[in-house]
């Protein structure tokens, strides 16, 4: 009993603390302090009177919605001993390992800075600062010389150091006995099977409507689809964040999304976010940086070249160049196994003063970084609105899904899992891809690391976002990839290649994401 | 629950194996650490923290005195508490670990010594131990002041003062002013934590190239 006491005593410590400098908090203040011209309001009984009015005036719900928000995205420590770096990673040779990966990376940054003789950063001259103001919004029409730029890593390089990955402590021997993992990821993490996993998404199970399947054309809409949008409309109206995440795992009426996931990343459009905003849209106009080429050139490279999205390219261009300059995402990296990497002033080389962040935000680009924006943009249209939402999802989700760590939602585990429901049941498969040389995760690495955006048909990722967000769990990827090969797995028994697997499974576009979910956990004989 | 370190000594891991560890296959499943207090007189266990190292189970034994001149006997204390749940996978291997008084199987009023048992019957480790081990009692109590009588039992007999027409009433007044100065003293007290938000250095962001540390 103690124990726990003194657990939920430090936990709401902790809580209370990180809410203290939050724009909630000077609202609150303000509001308390409005409220005491009310008559019902006396000074004997202040507080439980102050406590009545926020009730009423809803003002509970948004620090219950915050609060919430709070406890899903913050791990907090199990132990007041804990280190900081045990709450980014838990496991040393893992942090080890991202550190290495991290070095390699700033090398590679470096040796791009020194071979083309361009600054990290530079302060734009005001001419060039009066013009990018002035084509802030058509940024997409410059064409600059990006050829010269190469991107500072790729999926396929990341995964090259996953699969080099060990345990200092794990029986890694070289001959093949019941310890080897048959697929690529070699560390033992625990992850779940299906058994496991039909507990975790019961609400994708067949008894239960889904929209992705419940709302085709066949099945009439008095069925489920319209008692849903009627469920959905009355949450939004409630602006509860834990009842709209938990509504939204059966999927999200697409004229609802906009507003769901907004409450969910409890995200509310106030006049500081849209200064915020403004002031991150100067710094850019400001000051110029190496990374900035960086996503001129991934943006070109990726979301123009695509069906779906080349629409948003200047869209693209103001919420990626806004989000390196946003230091409010440093914080994210007290429960990212990845750090920030570091630089100093000119001539300050040493000097503890003059140490800053590269970039301004710590995240280096890599090649497909753009495509985690580029379906958000089907959804909001404002500028600011469109940065915030994607701004959390990163802090959220999406970081998860490019540094080495032991979370059950970090890319390794969803390696693994891929790799592990792959092999329990679909052995033959596995056997099959196996033996000629095409370890299936060589294929579905890059679905998950982009969240298979820029591989699904938009309302299909759509779909599978919603999920994303209701379970609060990245692990979904790794089922669908692992759906995927079942639903092809016909066409890749006959595959004598690497590249004839790749073809089977080069277009995702045509795929229906929920049905493919529901068979594979639900349907299949095991 | 304020606690106290109690400086202890640890000793080296011994295995528990049958046969010659020497020229056997297998690694041991089972280590024992043990952990004394030398020079310290028999005190109360309050608390007992280490970090994990890939140990799946744990139990502990004591040895307590005993009144009387019987001989102290070793009594377990906890049986198999599971540190991994999972013993094949990473899961809970190298996690900060408390235990308290009161989770214990018996009290454990007048420690003299501690035996730790660790198990990892998964083939798959190298090693497995607990680090950082320490061991806490609880703080003796601060003797308490005596206050004179008169403070503490305020003399309650004597004749309230005659209200003064049109003033307030003046308890009323004096516990209003008082909530007021609690609530400035709250507003006061607290901090803040929120960053700035700046990145440059006085309007300068000319970097050098990234360094590695």
């Amino acid at each position: 009993m103690l124990q726990e006491e003194s657990d939920l005593s430090l936990t709401i410590a902790q809580i209370v603390q990180k809410l203290k400098g939050s724009n909630l908090y000077a609202q609150l203040e303000r509001q308390a302090w409005a409220c005491l011209q009310r008559p019902e309001i006396r000074l004997e009984s202040l507080k439980e009177d102050i406590k009545e009015f926020f009730k009423i005036s809803g003002w509970e719900k948004k620090l219950q919605n915050a609060v919430y928000s709070e406890l899903n995205v913050y791990p907090l420590p199990n132990h007041p001993a804990v280190p900081p770096e045990h709450l980014k990673e838990p496991l040393v040779y893992m942090r080890k390992a991202q550190g290495s990966w991290e070095k390699r990376i700033l090398k590679s940054l470096n040796s791009m800075c020194t071979e083309l003789s361009i600054p990290l950063a530079r302060k734009r001259p005001v001419g060039e600062q009066k013009e990018l103001l002035n084509k802030w919004n058509e940024m997409g029409t410059d064409e600059p010389d990006l050829s010269l730029f190469r991107p500072v890593y790729a999926p396929k390089d990341f995964l090259e150091v996953l699969i080099n990955l060990r345990n200092p402590n794990y029986e890694n021997g070289d001959s093949l006995s019941f310890r080897t993992h048959l697929g690529l990821i070699q560390v033992p993490l625990k992850v779940k099977d299906i058994p496991e996993l039909k507990e975790c998404f019961v609400e994708l199970g067949l008894n239960t409507g889904q929209l992705g399947i419940d709302d085709s054309t066949q099945v009439p809409p008095e069925l489920f689809e319209n008692e849903h949008v009627r469920i959905g409309q009355k949450v939004l109206a409630q602006q509860d964040s834990a009842a709209a995440q938990q509504y939204i795992r059966q999927g999200s009426p697409t004229a609802l999304r906009a507003e769901l996931w907004a409450l969910i990343l409890n995200i509310s459009s106030q006049p500081e976010d849209i200064l915020y905003y403004e002031q991150l849209k100067t710094n850019v106009i400001q000051h110029d940086l190496l990374v900035d080429s960086l996503i001129y050139k991934d943006v070109k490279l990726t979301a123009s070249n695509d069906d779906y999205y080349f629409v948003f390219e200047d869209y693209l261009y103001q919420v990626l160049l806004c989000f390196s300059r946003d230091t409010s995402v440093l914080g994210h990296f007290a429960y990212n196994s990845a750090s920030p990497p570091k630089s100093y002033i000119r001539g300050k080389l040493g000097l503890e003063e003059y140490a800053v962040f590269y970039p301004p935000n710590g995240v280096i680009p890599f090649h497909g970084f753009s495509m985690y924006v580029a379906p958000l943009c089907f959804l909001y249209h404002e500028p600011y609105k469109l940065y915030q939402i994607f701004r959390e999802m990163y802090v959220r989700f999406f970081f998860r899904l490019h540094s080495i760590s032991s979370h059950p939602s970090g890319i390794v585990s969803l390696c693994l899992l891929f790799e592990s429901l792959l092999q329990t049941y679909l052995p033959q498969l596995f056997y099959h891809l196996r033996e000629i040389g095409a370890q299936p995760l060589r294929i579905s690495f890059k679905w998950m690391v982009r969240a298979f955006s820029g591989y699904l048909a938009t309302d299909q990722l759509l779909l599978l976002w919603d999920r994303i967000l209701g379970y609060n769990s990245l692990e979904i990827l790794a089922v669908l990839a692992a759906a995927v090969f079942a639903f092809r797995a016909v066409n890749l028994m006959e595959v004598t290649s690497l590249a004839a697997a790749e073809a089977v499974l080069a277009d995702l576009s045509t795929l229906k994401v929920m049905p493919l979910l529901q068979i594979f956990l639900f349907a299949t004989v095991t | 629950m304020s606690r106290v370190l109690v400086p202890c000594h640890v000793k080296s891991t011994v295995a528990l194996q049958v046969g010659d560890v020497r020229t056997s296959q297998g690694r041991p499943g089972v280590l024992v650490i043990d952990v004394t207090f030398p020079g310290l007189p028999p005190f109360e266990l309050q608390e007992i923290t280490f970090k994990n190292y890939y140990t799946a189970f744990l139990s502990i034994r004591v040895r307590q005195q005993t009144a009387g001149h019987t001989l102290a006997k070793w009594v377990t204390c906890l049986r198999d508490y599971s540190l991994m749940p999972d013993p094949h996978s990473e899961e809970g291997a190298q996690e900060y670990v408390s235990l308290f008084k009161h989770q214990m199987l018996c009290d454990m009023a007048r420690v003299l010594e501690l035996r730790l048992i660790l198990r990892q019957p998964s083939p798959l480790w190298l090693s497995f131990t607990v680090e950082e081990l320490q061991i806490y009692q609880q703080e003796p109590n601060s003797p308490s002041v005596t206050f004179p009588k008169w403070l503490s039992h305020p003399v309650s007999n004597e004749q309230p003062a005659p209200s003064v027409e049109g003033l307030p009433d003046p308890s009323r007044v004096s516990s209003e002013v008082q909530q007021m100065w609690a609530l400035t003293e709250m507003i006061r007290a607290s901090h803040t934590s929120t960053r700035i938000g700046r990145f440059d250095v006085d309007g300068c962001y000319d970097l050098n190239l990234l360094s590695y540390t």
